[in-house]
């Protein structure tokens, strides 16, 4: 079986998409079978959210809009759980790091 | 399958510092060595100590090793060339920064990428 699906979420990390919270996210990303992107517009340029260090020279900031999406089989938990660890502020207390 | 991590610097804080990164943000199960200063304690780095670092990290699916300046990569160099032929073959140095690179590489081994993955993700990081 296999499936796309797609969402957004507003990063409210106080330093955005910094070193920890990208290996924090490429690591979850890593765990899914599907391919996995992120984007910062809903347009594109897309991202592997499997390569940490495209993540990280992404920079993505706080308040600014993070796009997902996904295909294969696990593609719609796959979209949940990042968009779930951004709206966690990635399971961080915001401490300014 | 986990691609072990070293850390060769000229500095013992630096080396320790760069691990400490390595933990706290990818975690323990990356097996990780490292190792920075010469056997007298000064700035500097020793082939003996690299060993151990290797030896500390050991993994059958490879070692990488992050390296600052020089010495850190002859001397790793020449540590490699000391072990066994079948274990030479399993290691190599990155050409990446080397607290960067390391956290980066940690990364990769830690979603199984092989030891050519981890290699490339560390050297990916390299200015463009």
């Amino acid at each position: 079986m296999s499936g796309t699906a797609e969402g957004s979420v507003v990063i409210t990390h106080d330093v955005g998409l910094h070193a920890r919270p990208s290996v924090k996210l490429t690591k979850l990303a890593k765990g899914f079978s599907s391919t996995l992107e992120i984007g910062a517009s809903a347009d594109g340029p897309w991202i592997d959210a499997k390569s940490i260090v495209k993540v990280m020279a992404m920079k993505a900031k706080q308040n600014s809009t993070l796009f997902v999406r996904a295909a294969g089989a696990d593609a719609q938990a796959a979209v949940e759980a990042v968009i779930g660890l951004v709206r966690r502020d990635f399971d961080e207390a915001g401490d300014g790091h | 399958m986990t691609v072990g991590i070293v850390i060769v610097s000229h500095s013992p804080d630096v080396a320790k510092g760069a691990a400490d990164m390595v933990r706290q943000m990818v975690g323990n199960d990356v097996p990780l060595g490292f190792c920075g200063g010469n056997p007298d304690g000064g700035l500097g780095t020793s082939v003996e100590k690299i060993l151990a670092a290797i030896d500390a990290a050991w993994s059958e699916d490879g070692i990488a090793i992050l390296v600052d300046l020089g010495g850190a990569e002859t001397n790793s160099e020449m540590a490699i060339e000391m072990l066994p032929e079948e274990k030479q073959k399993k290691i190599v140095i990155c050409n990446a920064p080397v607290v960067e690179g390391a956290v980066m590489a940690a990364t990769e081994a830690w979603g199984g990428g092989s030891l050519a993955d981890v290699k490339r993700t560390a050297e990916e990081l390299a200015p463009q």
